[in-house]
């Protein structure tokens, strides 16, 4: 299994050049370095002579890709793209455009992403395996039916209208918790009921759906049908058995997401006032800091691909069938 | 079975029973309030903000959310009356208005009229107020034998301190005219990139020499030490500014620069200790943030105790603050309106003023509906819930505000939004020469702003009839301020011209009916504007139906503000639209944004957008620039204005209208438009705000256990069924 990991690992190093040089591309397209700096310096009475300082200050003086008036090496290595990636790799995040310590705004913020996210992540695995379960229980019938077609009309509803429907509703009409912000401490803890509520209900249809096929799928195995023959009542079936080997597709399914929840939610943080790591990186682009854009899409390169080898890793621990070579 | 069933239904009567009782016991507690409790009765503002400053280094700093903070703590030597209008200015730290003599080339002294030709420097002899003292600061913290405490630190002594608090010392020390010199030469430190360097470098004495010679020693001392570089501006000196005293210093202006003055309002000269300077300066601070864009240090009312952007900053009261009296003389209906109840107070009245991000619109607004903000803008989303439109078409309050105690202010903005054609352009500017103005002309009698304002800002702005917005002097109300080209003062109103002389203008430009009479095409223009989205649709659509209405195609080009830059910076749009946001209260402020030498894509990158080169008009603005107010200066900005109307560079848009509420808790507001270090002049009655926070927050919590009892009773069926399949006998299968 080592051999794998390591293998996997290194396979990670071009696809994480990859993706820094599409993000690269994609934000230099748009964001010359030029309007990166009036942006920055406001553009009332700036003079050309202060944004080339500006690019020089923070080495965006260079050519982009390719500087075709060094030589050798340096052709590559003498530019923006090699400048700002190269140190990415040993995580080093360095400066945002604005002078800020990215590793720092990072280590701070990545906690109230955490705070929402890991207990949405439980309460939904919770609710939705109920809810998954309870179909798969009545499957045929009315509720089975009604079930499915409420889980289609959620999932058809779009995120935002949870977010505003759940302010509006729990915090302006009930006035039950704070519209928006959020606390250090136990302070945070009225903040972070309803945005964990809301977001666990704006996924309940999908992941239900998701899980009951699991849970059917399982239901009509043999083994199942063997329990029934032994006698064991239906509950104890689903419980027992069925619920321990639809776990392994979901649990699976979780682990891969495990890392990006440091990440944060772009949209819900936003609305919800939490300063958490979406929200970090809908300001970077907004604001235009290539330092922190590329940081972040770099970290969560990073996370996915950590996610997707943890996944693989899951498989043997849950199927001893599944070996890693 | 029945047994179960039975004492379900018990359960849901108890949670019937007990639900009033839940309710009862949540009426003696607000759940939805952000804040602790325990500041309920505290003399705390909140307001909120949207996006978080970037520099709080007033070398640095120019926009708007930025200056909400820091005014509040900087001290320039000069401020605008709160209360008085037109603006006017006053001191802060100073003692009195600096008032400048002239010298000529040999710097002879000339009389106080001399001719701006004549004159060749401009001094300003700025004296300020002796007792004056900073905020409690670490930078300034000293032991007992005087030796400063936290200017020797090395990376490895601040391992431990991750925000300025964590210093235990602080100290203070008094202000003094050296500090006001040392902040004028950060303007031109290599590292500040401050954004007035360019425009101060043409007028204060030796300041463009002086950014070079910092260069050079910022080169060499970078060079020689691999620790960071800290340049002791003191030892720099500025020929054009200096200390004559300890109290008092000297800025040598290049030739006539009335305008200077209200440059002196601004954070850019307030006071800067080489202390902090030097604090800041030192290893391993900028690593951990410690920088002053992120800490500032000044004497003002207020000190930024708290600074988590992504979360809320809180200025605290600056406990050495010198202290200041609330004005004695306003304007008429000022005392009538309660704004000098506070005449001749100490100020400032708030002790804390608690600033939350706050990113989106809705959350905001149930905010302040809910009392947990003092004030707040009204958005068009908010709009129609805030005000209504009475039958004389004046907007008012909503019942449901007024119900609330809520009150509203309206202030027209010194800012003024614009179309505008490239004067590069061969079809529409100095190119098509006559025809080309003619043009232009009938685009502007076309374009409807008067329904614009009514469909898109809810009323809120007035149609522009020339660069200036009101509330600046040259600015002219009623029939004297009518642009004759669009408009008519008819029976004590302005009446936009009909579409017919819109028309005829189009024939004498050359495109009868929208059509080229030489080859009968359509006339197409192209408007680049960075609106985009489904959001923006409605306007688009509303600007093309403006040019169809004399038969121009309106061709609109959606772009990206960097695109938009781009084509600005290089004169390829052809039409466009943009903003101007007053600097200071003077008309040179907007007509220097149609002198020619600033053309945009010119060499220099100005802030002419439009490109308009009319050497009349730049004749008549090089000699009103540096003239003092007075008869002559009206009458020459009264020319220009004439002539920029005949010649419509621009369509004049709009001057928006900004609306305020706040609650009936919030006392002295009165909307200044130039003054940022408005925050010491408020006052809050903090009880009030709590009862009626009480009063409107009480938490509902019955649809929460109804909701409960339907979801079981909704459940029920199931549970039924299931007990029912747990006790049905197994099918056996028939083979």
């Amino acid at each position: 299994m080592t051999a794998y990991i390591i293998r996997r690992l290194l396979y990670a190093v071009p696809i994480l050049v990859g993706v820094n040089l599409i993000t690269f591309v994609l934000f230099f397209v748009v964001n010359p370095p030029d309007q990166m700096a009036r942006l920055h310096l406001g553009d009332r009475h700036v003079t050309q002579e202060a944004i080339d300082k500006w690019k020089e200050q923070r080495g965006y003086d260079m050519p982009l890709l390719v500087n075709s008036q060094a030589g050798g090496f340096g052709m590559f290595t003498r530019t923006i793209f090699f400048e700002k990636s190269i140190r990415l790799f040993i995580f080093d995040f360095g400066s945002s455009d604005n002078g800020r310590d990215i590793s720092y705004d990072i280590s701070q913020r990545m906690w109230p992403s955490l705070a929402i996210a890991i207990p949405s992540l439980i309460m939904a695995l919770l609710v939705n395996i109920f809810f998954a379960m309870l179909l798969a229980f009545f499957r045929g019938s009315y509720i089975d039916i009604w079930g499915v077609i409420l889980c289609v009309i959620l999932m058809s509803i779009s995120a935002l209208f949870y977010y505003i429907g759940g302010q509006f509703l729990v915090g302006k009409l009930l006035r039950l918790v704070p519209i928006s912000g959020y606390g250090t401490g136990l302070d945070a803890a009225k903040f972070i009921v309803l945005p964990v509520i809301v977001g666990v209900i704006a996924g309940i249809g999908a992941s239900t759906r998701w899980y009951r096929t699991f849970f059917l799928e399982e239901v009509g195995k043999d083994f199942v049908r063997t329990a029934r023959a032994k006698g064991l009542s239906e509950a104890r079936i689903l419980f027992r058995h069925v619920l321990k080997n639809a776990m392994i597709p979901i649990l699976t399914g979780i682990v891969v997401a495990l890392p990006l929840l440091f990440m944060g939610s772009l949209i819900l943080e936003s609305f919800f006032g939490i300063p958490g790591l979406g929200s970090y990186t809908i300001d970077a682009i907004n604001q235009q800091d290539f330092a922190i854009v590329r940081a972040m899409v770099f970290l969560g390169a990073v996370l996915y691909i950590v996610g997707l080898i943890l996944t693989d890793i899951s498989y043997t621990l849950v199927d001893p069938r599944v070996r890693l070579a | 079975m029945e047994l179960r069933q039975d004492m379900f239904i018990r359960i849901a009567v108890m949670f019937m029973v007990l639900s009033p009782f839940c309710g009862g016991l949540a009426d003696s507690n607000i759940w939805n309030n952000p804040y602790p409790s325990r500041d309920s009765h505290k003399n705390i503002l909140y307001s909120d903000f949207e996006e978080r400053p970037k520099h709080l280094d007033p070398v640095r700093s120019y926009s708007s959310n930025e200056y909400g903070i820091i005014a509040n703590i900087y001290e320039p030597p000069l401020q605008y009356h709160y209360l008085k209008r037109p603006y006017e200015l006053t001191t802060l730290t100073a003692t009195q208005m600096p008032v400048p003599y002239f010298l000529d080339k040999d710097r002879r002294r000339l009389p106080d009229n001399a001719s701006a030709g004549d004159i060749a420097w401009s001094i300003y002899d700025i004296e300020i107020r002796a007792g004056i003292m900073y905020q409690p600061h670490p930078a300034l913290a000293k032991d007992p034998t005087g030796r400063y405490l936290y200017h020797d630190i090395s990376a490895d002594d601040i391992k431990d301190v991750h925000v300025l608090s964590d210093f235990e010392e602080v100290g203070t020390r008094e202000l003094t005219a050296e500090d006001y010199v040392y902040q004028i030469k950060r303007l031109a430190h290599p590292q500040s990139n401050s954004p007035i360097l360019g425009v101060m470098a043409g007028y204060i004495d030796g300041l463009n020499e002086y950014s070079d010679s910092l260069q050079v020693a910022y080169n060499e001392q970078a060079d020689q030490s691999a620790s960071p570089v800290w340049l002791d501006l003191r030892k720099y000196p500025l020929a054009g500014v200096k200390a004559t005293g300890k109290y008092t210093y000297q800025v040598r202006i290049k030739g006539k620069y009335p305008q200077f003055k209200y440059w002196l309002t601004l954070p850019f000269f307030a006071p800067m200790p080489w202390e902090a300077d030097l604090f800041h300066a030192q290893s391993g601070m900028e690593d951990k943030n410690l920088t002053l864009h992120w800490y500032p240090i000044g004497t003002g009312p207020y000190m930024l105790t708290e600074n988590n952007p992504n979360l809320r900053m809180v200025l605290s009261r600056n406990p050495n603050f010198h202290g200041e009296r609330y004005p004695t003389e306003g304007m008429p209906g000022d005392a009538e309106e309660g704004l000098l109840d506070d005449a001749g107070k100490e100020i400032p009245f708030i002790d804390m003023v608690i600033s939350s991000l706050e990113k989106e619109s809705i959350p905001r607004w149930n905010k302040f509906l809910q009392g947990y903000y003092d004030v707040s803008g009204i958005s068009s989303d908010t709009f129609d819930q805030a005000i209504r439109i009475g039958g004389s078409g004046d907007l008012m309050l909503s019942d449901e505000m007024r119900e609330k105690g809520i009150r509203l202010s309206t202030a027209v903005a010194a800012s003024t939004y614009y179309f505008g054609f490239n004067m590069l352009d061969r079809v529409v500017g100095h190119p098509a020469g006559e025809q080309g103005k003619y043009l232009r002309q009938a685009i502007a009698i076309a374009v409807d702003y008067e329904e614009y304002i009514s469909i898109f800002l809810n009323g809120r702005g007035i149609v522009a009839q020339g660069p200036l917005p009101p509330g600046l002097y040259g600015y002219q109300q009623g029939s004297a301020g009518v642009n004759p080209v669009t408009h008519a003062w008819e029976g004590g109103k302005l009446r936009r011209r009909p579409l017919s002389q819109a028309r005829s203008l189009l024939v004498k430009a050359g495109y009868p009916g929208g059509r080229d009479a030489a080859s009968g095409e359509v006339l197409k223009l192209y408007y680049d504007t960075v609106a985009r989205g489904p959001d923006s649709k409605a306007q688009m659509n509303w600007w093309r139906k403006q040019f169809a209405k004399l038969g121009i195609e309106l061709i609109v080009r959606p772009t990206d503000y960097n695109r938009f830059q781009d084509k600005m910076l290089n004169g390829t749009a052809q039409m466009y639209s943009w903003g101007w946001n007053a600097d200071y209260p003077d008309p040179e402020n907007f007509l220097f944004l149609l002198y020619g030498p600033n053309a945009k894509a010119a060499e220099n990158h100005g802030a002419n957008a439009s490109n308009y080169n009319n050497q009349d008009f730049n004749s008549l603005f090089e000699k009103m620039q540096n003239m003092d107010n007075n008869e002559e200066r009206l009458a020459i900005i009264s020319r220009m204005i004439d002539i920029l109307r005949e010649d419509a560079p621009w369509l004049w848009g709009i001057n928006p209208k900004s609306f305020a509420l706040y609650h009936g808790w919030y006392f002295n507001s009165k909307p200044n438009l130039m003054a940022n270090n408005t925050l010491k002049y408020k006052r809050i009655d903090p009880e009030l705000r709590s009862r009626k926070r009480s009063e409107w927050n009480q938490p509902v919590s019955w649809p929460i256990w109804i909701g409960l009892f339907i979801l079981i009773i909704s459940a029920l069926p199931a549970f039924i069924s299931y007990q029912r399949r747990q006790r049905a006998k197994p099918q056996v299968n028939q083979v």
